[in-house]
């Protein structure tokens, strides 16, 4: 497979030159700089490293940079618009659903894509939805609450 | 600026203003796992606080910041001593050139012992504040006030700025400053957000595993097949030839280092080692081998004869629990960037021990550790398992053989195999009560678990507590609790056993057995916010307690469980917490719901398995930590003590799940869980 020369991110083209193989991971952190989406196990089990395709929620470091090719990317760094931060950013921010903070783009951005599909969810349809992100310090209420207000917040207007 | 700075040239470099040093007397030695170089001299110094010449207030302090939220709870203590806005007060952490000594953020002590010193850092500089506006408006000390960061007398008004201009003040502070009551904080203990959450919600913060440096490499190790292996052929010719790569070697350490991940890893793969392995115990046969490997140990706590205390019981029990050897899992694998300049080293790592990192480092390469630099970014978690400077020194090796700036993140894998792990271990307990519950005798013994949290609240006139240290077939250190939770589930379940062997019911038994008043607060208040005895017994589905104290701290936990098709769930924990004055009572509620989520996984699912010096379950796909599905309902109660010191609360909420959950199981079956995690 040919190398990877420009990938679309956050709305921009960027010009990249990656081996079709590399997780789409390493290039956005180690070649473009968007260090948000984070390593966290290589094997898509934690969901650290979440970045929307085409706005449907991937594991980046066992999707190959090729796959990503031809595709919108959205990382966390593009969910704040002009200073003003997305419903579910703030939303973590109001139910301070963090503790060391490692998790947390990869659970935005997994959140972000699961009130895309379903914007209303209810509670085991979050537990259910956010289940392949894992946060060690255990903030999980915190962030199912996160994500029902942002939902309500979002449905209010 | 080096932190053995004298105390004038401090001034000098900052640029004027005040200044106060805490000084921190002896300093406790303090339960880490760890002992090495730059842990054990006394400092003088363990914190300082400087206001600028601009009103800029400043807090130098070397404890880390870890998702415990001490970045937000020390800048509370400061602002409210202060009468500054929460939002004036800026903390540089962690830095070994630019803060005072500090042994590292374990043991819970940031909130007992340096959240103090810094209130009373920040009450000696109001103080000063207050002696410049006097002699500078010629009014009396008495009439001056400091509110909201403004200081005043009559119609004089004056911001932090305006006084410390042009001065050069510097002052150590005594031990007998009078610090605000709790009662009457107004910035402590309330509910402020974690600081620079924002930059967490953007993926703005840049973790050690974030940085670059230019010209940065990327270093990847050979590890071996085996614990303890030994190097026994080596041959690097293809791998160093590769373009851009460094190979370093250093006894058994083979690292190499590269421009990208990729080439790195291509590098590694390219080079062909040998080891010689020798033959290890294996977790089938851990428990035995670390009884037969036990040392006699030392008595904790004696009293009376266990004999008699025996020989006047009703009912006596003896019977032995064990827990597993676990992994903390940070998020945040461990990660360093090294960076040689001349003879000085830079490194950025994410530590809970910044100085004892520098000195691992200092060791390692045999240089002083003035030449040596740690820097700690905010950490992607620790738990207790980031004392160690495993990926700095390995970092700095390879930035010492390349004349580069290298990266090194472990993966998960290595971090599942190479990091430590919270020690397994055996607990046998011999205990008696009479048949009204009152316990005669208690004879407990730990083997290499660890002595912390075996300390009983229970009055029982004839007791010992021995620890027995043995062999670990795996390296070990420390675990938020530590052994704490091993030692609450073992004595909680034990005195769960002898309650339904007496026909007691175990909240009636632990309150006829405790008298400390602490120690019941928490146990009534979360039976009633629980609702103990009220609930309809019924099969599948068993409610149990549990209680303890443990660094300051006493915790009581009820949970109820369901077991369906032999697989237990958690519905619902409620716990009660007291730890003195509360500081930030959200943060700490964040903490309790925390720790009982990291709970779940000792308690349900979560241990190492080996095989002869292999980790066999080293992925996240084969070490299951709890995710959304497996919380429960978590209900916590604060227990607000104004009127005592506040103690740390990031470790001991975690103590209570294990036997809360493993005597619900027996409500629930009959059946009596005695190893974690509980498997039916």
């Amino acid at each position: 497979m040919a190398t990877v020369v420009e990938l679309h991110v956050n709305g921009t083209k960027r010009r990249v030159n990656a081996s079709p193989s590399r997780s789409l991971l390493s290039v956005l952190r180690d070649d473009l700089d968007l260090t948000g989406a984070k390593y966290g196990c290589g094997e898509g089990q934690c969901g650290a490293c979440t970045v929307l395709l085409d706005g449907e929620a991937v594991r980046s470091c066992i999707t190959p940079v090729s796959a990503a090719a031809g595709k919108k990317i959205t990382t966390i760094e593009a969910l704040e618009r002009g200073g003003r931060l997305h419903p579910l950013q703030e939303a973590f921010l109001e139910t301070g659903a963090m503790q060391c903070g490692y998790c947390t783009p990869g659970m935005i951005m997994s959140g972000v894509s699961l009130l895309s599909r379903n914007p209303n969810p209810s509670e085991s349809e979050i537990v259910h939805g956010m289940q392949g992100n894992i946060c060690r310090c255990g903030t999980y209420p915190r962030i199912v609450a996160a994500v029902r207000m942002a939902a309500a917040q979002r449905g209010s207007r | 600026m080096n932190a053995e700075i004298n105390r004038r040239d401090f001034l000098s470099a900052l640029g004027g203003g005040i200044v106060v040093f805490c000084a921190s007397g002896k300093v406790d030695a303090q339960e880490t796992g760890r002992r090495g170089r730059g842990d054990s001299q006394p400092q003088e110094i363990s914190a300082w606080l400087h206001i600028g010449e601009d009103g800029g207030i400043t807090v130098y302090t070397g404890k880390t910041e870890v998702g415990q939220n001490i970045r937000t709870s020390l800048a509370q203590a400061v602002a409210e001593e202060l009468r500054a806005p929460f939002e004036s007060i800026r903390m540089l952490m962690a830095d070994t050139d630019v803060t005072p000594f500090d042994m590292g953020t374990f043991g819970s002590r940031t909130t007992p012992t340096m959240a103090p010193q810094l209130r009373k850092a920040a009450a000696a500089a109001r103080g000063m504040l207050i002696g410049i506006a006097a002699q500078k408006w010629n009014v009396d000390r008495a009439n001056v006030e400091i509110a909201n960061g403004r200081i005043r007398s009559g119609q004089h008004v004056a911001a932090f700025g305006e006084l410390t201009k042009g001065q050069k003040l510097v002052q150590t502070i005594q031990a007998d400053i009078k610090l605000t009551p709790a009662a009457d904080w107004k910035i402590a203990g309330q509910s402020i957000p974690k600081v620079n959450a924002r930059d967490f919600v953007t993926g703005k913060h840049r973790y050690t595993s974030d940085l670059k440096r230019p010209g940065m490499l990327y270093g990847k190790v050979v590890r071996p097949p085996a614990f303890k292996a030994k190097l026994e052929t080596f041959n690097d010719s293809a791998a160093k030839n590769l373009p851009g790569v460094t190979v370093a070697r250093d006894g058994d350490f083979v690292a190499v280092a590269a421009p990208d991940h990729e080439s790195a890893g291509r590098a590694r793969s390219a080079i062909t080692v040998e080891w010689k392995t020798e033959p290890q115990p294996s977790d089938r046969e851990l428990f035995a081998y670390l009884k037969a490997n036990a040392e006699a140990g030392e008595e904790r706590d004696t009293l009376g004869s266990i004999e008699r205390g025996l020989a006047e019981a009703d009912q006596k029990l003896s019977q032995t629990y064990t827990v597993a050897y676990i992994a903390h899992t940070p998020l945040e694998p461990r990660a360093a960037v090294a960076e040689w300049t001349g003879d000085k080293l830079t490194v950025w790592t994410g530590s809970q021990r910044p100085f004892g990192v520098r000195g691992e480092l200092a060791e390692a390469f045999g240089i002083p550790e003035e030449k040596i630099r740690v820097i700690v970014p905010d950490t992607g978690s620790a738990y207790g398992g980031k004392h160690t400077g495993e990926a700095a020194i390995e970092a700095s090796r390879l930035a010492k053989a390349s004349g580069k700036p290298v990266k090194i993140n472990w993966t998960r894998e290595e971090e599942l195999t190479w990091a430590y792990f919270r020690p397994a271990g055996v607990i046998e307990i011999s205990a008696g009560a009479r048949k009204d519950g009152t316990l005669t005798a208690w004879d407990f013994h730990n083997y290499n678990a660890g002595p912390a949290g075996a300390q009983i609240t229970y009055e029982i006139p004839h007791r010992r507590i021995v620890f027995h240290p043995s062999k670990s077939p795996l390296r070990t250190g420390a675990y938020r609790g530590l052994a704490a939770t091993a030692n609450h589930f073992a004595r909680e379940s034990h005195i769960d056993e002898l309650a339904h062997l007496l026909k007691i019911d175990p909240l009636e038994m632990r309150l006829k057995n405790v008298t400390n008043e602490r120690q019941r607060a928490v146990l009534v208040t979360a039976a009633e916010k629980f609702g103990w005895g009220k609930q309809k017994v019924a099969p599948g589905r068993g409610y149990g307690l549990a209680m303890g104290f443990e660094k300051g701290s006493y915790v009581a936990t009820c949970a109820e469980v369901s077991v369906e098709g032999g697989r237990p769930k958690i519905l619902r924990a409620v716990e009660a917490f007291e730890c003195g004055a509360v500081v930030n009572p959200d943060h700490l509620r964040n903490q309790i719901e925390g720790a009982i989520v990291m709970a779940i996984g000792g308690a349900l699912f979560e241990q190492m398995r080996f095989e002869n010096g292999k980790i066999l379950n080293p992925k996240l796909s084969q070490y299951r930590v709890p995710r959304f599905g497996d919380v429960p309902v978590i209900e916590t109660v604060l227990v607000d003590r104004k009127d005592l010191p506040s103690a740390g609360a990031g470790e001991t909420p975690i103590v209570g799940l294990a036997p809360a959950v493993g005597n619900a199981i027996f409500q629930a079956t009959g059946k009596r869980l005695r190893s974690m995690p509980l498997a039916l």
